[in-house]
């Protein structure tokens, strides 16, 4: 397993600052090009002054099979820029440029990933200045063949835990776990159930038994309220649908941006931000 | 390609990990690992009951309709003056193709497993009529996820299938097609995985639905060979079937993998012919990588997005195919070819004049490659093909081709 304290790592380092500040993280969902190359470099820049703690940003794909449609939508709308795994890794590589210690966490399917091939997948993203990546049709066990490459480069590997993973599963993900660990908040795709605070306690304290890594919880976060309530068990939370759904609703009937739509963007993340801050720990 | 040294055995299926070599695996979010975990077990307890194995041996009997015959096209043979051509009439079955064998293994498994509520992607429709039959026969939910525009082209099974008590569940995502209606199914099962069960129609997707379904599938290799051995005394020497996701396909094959001399012949879909980028041959014009739970050959772009497929065949109109029939391609043991659909419609209406058997436009696919095949082959060779389906669901779809209207 690899150590997840040493001290070069920004992920590693962003969770001793929470938790020193004794308040939990929140992290930010964004598809890369969502939904124009030029405002999402803008959003995306100005994540961290918003609040975000950890920037995950998603490589679209032309079949999210664990997407709802919020998440669907904006792949498809980055796919329309012909956004490939190499367009990512440049918009992370100018972000780096400003800020040397928000971590960033590229969320994706494998295949884009297997096509670019694992190797050199890797050490792109370590080039760019990634930190941590998730894959989610990537389970613990087919993960060696890319988690070969992301280790000795110091990238993280990260798996998700869902309600379906029982005592019996969990070794099975840890064993292996880098980062944090992503537990899914309930059954289903992203955007549509709410979590339940009281379940996703139960499951943070299962988790806790199981692993020392921190602990994020995301799916069927919405509002700064329910970040809040999350955040009270979790080390961060994930909001992805309910941010790129206000890209969605910003955008003029030919599907270009409307003046303004970076800065809605970030004043809501400001809001998800302070909602988890005022979640003390 | 490399040539690679023959194997001893050809049938030893997936390792631990549910591969065959590089392809296959179990490419799925978390949340559904702990459900495929749960499947294989009960499979595999299943498969070695013989409480199970009486059970699905009636209902293929006495409810399927099998043995299904194997047919000599004396017409046909003549016509193209080779191979004395066979057909496995797999179009006879109950429901009107083989999609029924796979789906009385499955619900038998689902009942084991106490699930209530069957979900099933389908493409032309066949899977789909062949899950709601066998969720009306033993009283479950069944919802069917289907493409928009393969609603459109197979008004007739949409129909069957809600008679049968089924909700059809439209898909106008993607290309609208069988890709997307899979995707869908697989959020509706990650969404309901108490209740639910997933009966995948075709020999694809995570561990261990290729390995299940082939098994079921296998009982039309497995007639093949005792029927052929009663008719002419011997092994067949060549077996065509269709391929999209390959259910069909791999079913007559892998009983004969290990004969070295029975000739084995995949037919992939070319739709509007490979060059034009409007098909449907994942191995002829694809390259491996991970869709649906599984590595196979994948029609892809640059990037690795999936891209759509073209067939005039719903059936065959995915961008993938089976991760063993990209395995048995690898290691040379099965030819893949593809067919046109201006090739699989002359076929469609020759086998119809000829034999009086409106195939259906999957095994059209398969039949025209056995048009072009039969005739360089010795008049004393055996050639088997898969008539896997029959054709009344396509006359729509092949009236609006040919400019008559009904």
């Amino acid at each position: 397993m690899k150590d997840a304290t040493i001290a070069t790592d920004r992920l590693a380092r962003r969770f001793a600052k929470l938790r020193e500040e004794k308040h939990a993280g929140l992290v930010a969902f964004v598809t890369a090009n969502d939904p124009t190359p030029d405002v999402f470099r803008e959003i995306f820049a100005g994540l961290p002054k918003a609040g975000a703690d950890v920037i995950e940003v998603g490589m679209p794909f032309s079949d999210p099979m664990a997407d709802g449609p919020s998440v669907q939508a904006s792949s498809q709308r980055s796919l329309k820029h012909n956004t490939s795994v190499r367009d990512v890794l440049e918009a992370v590589t100018d972000f780096r440029r400003a800020d040397a210690d928000t971590p960033i966490v590229l969320m994706g399917y494998y295949n884009p990933i297997y096509h670019m091939g694992p190797a050199v997948f890797a050490k792109a993203a370590v080039a760019a200045g990634v930190d941590g990546v998730i894959v989610v049709d990537l389970p613990p066990e087919e993960a060696e063949e890319l988690d070969v490459h992301l280790r000795p480069l110091g990238l993280h590997l990260i798996f998700l835990t869902a309600p379906t993973s029982g005592d019996q599963r969990l070794p099975t993900i840890v064993r292996r776990a880098s980062g944090f660990i992503y537990h899914v908040a309930v059954t289903g795709i992203t955007g549509t159930k709410s979590a339940d605070e009281h379940a996703v306690g139960d499951a943070v304290k299962r988790l806790r038994r199981h692993t020392d890594l921190p602990i994020v919880v995301g799916f069927g976060i919405r509002t700064p309220d329910a970040a809040r309530a999350i955040a009270a068990h979790a080390d961060a939370a994930v909001v992805g649908s309910a941010i790129v759904d206000i890209i969605a609703k910003n955008l003029n009937a030919d599907g270009t941006p409307t003046p303004g739509l970076a800065a809605k963007v970030l004043a809501f993340v400001k809001s998800l931000s302070d909602g988890v801050r005022a979640a003390r720990r | 390609m490399t040539k690679v040294e023959p194997r001893n055995t050809y049938r030893g299926g997936v390792d631990d990990n549910g591969h065959f070599g590089l392809f296959g695996g179990r490419y799925v979010a978390e949340t559904l690992m702990p459900l495929i975990l749960d499947l294989e077990k009960a499979y595999n307890a299943a498969k070695v009951d013989p409480a199970f194995k009486a059970e699905l041996a009636h209902l293929n009997t006495h409810y399927a309709g099998r043995p299904s015959p194997l047919y000599f096209a004396p017409r046909l043979t003549e016509h193209l003056g080779g191979a004395k051509v066979y057909f496995k009439r797999d179009e006879l079955n109950h429901t009107g193709s083989h999609k029924i064998n796979n789906c009385l293994g499955q619900i038998l498994v689902a009942r084991r497993m106490g699930k209530n509520r069957i979900i099933a992607e389908t493409g032309a429709g066949q899977h789909g009529v062949a899950t709601a039959t066998v969720c009306a026969r033993f009283g479950l939910k069944c919802v069917v996820y289907m493409g928009a525009k393969d609603i459109e082209r197979q008004k007739p099974n949409v129909f069957r299938m809600q008679l049968l008590g089924a909700e059809v569940r439209p898909v106008e995502k993607g290309n609208a097609t069988l890709k997307d209606a899979m995707n869908e199914a697989l959020r509706d099962w990650v969404a309901n995985v108490d209740d639910t069960y997933y009966l995948i129609g075709t020999a694809a997707g995570p561990h261990p639905y290729p390995t299940m379904v082939r098994d079921f599938q296998s009982i039309i290799g497995i007639e093949v060979r005792s029927q052929m051995q009663e008719m002419e005394g011997r092994l067949p020497d060549h077996l065509v079937a269709a391929v999209g996701g390959g259910s069909n396909a791999i079913g007559l094959f892998h009983p004969f993998l290990d004969d070295p001399s029975v000739k084995i012949y995949g037919v992939e879909a070319a739709g509007k012919g490979l060059a034009s980028g409007q098909h449907a041959a994942s191995i002829t014009g694809g390259s491996p990588g991970v869709l649906h739970g599984n590595r196979t050959y994948l029609l892809q772009d640059e990037n690795g997005q999936i891209t759509d497929a073209h067939s005039i065949s719903a059936g065959l109109d995915y961008p993938g195919i089976g991760p063993e029939h990209a395995w048995l391609h690898d290691q040379g043991r099965a030819n893949y070819v593809s067919i046109t659909d201006t090739e699989a419609l002359a076929a469609f209406q020759l086998c119809s004049r000829i034999e009086g058997i409106l195939p259906a436009l999957e095994p059209a696919h398969a039949l025209a490659h056995v048009m072009k095949l039969a005739p360089t082959l010795p008049k004393t060779d055996l050639l088997v093909m898969n008539m896997c389906g029959r054709g009344d669901k396509d006359v729509f779809t092949v009236a609006e081709v040919l400019g008559a209207s009904l």
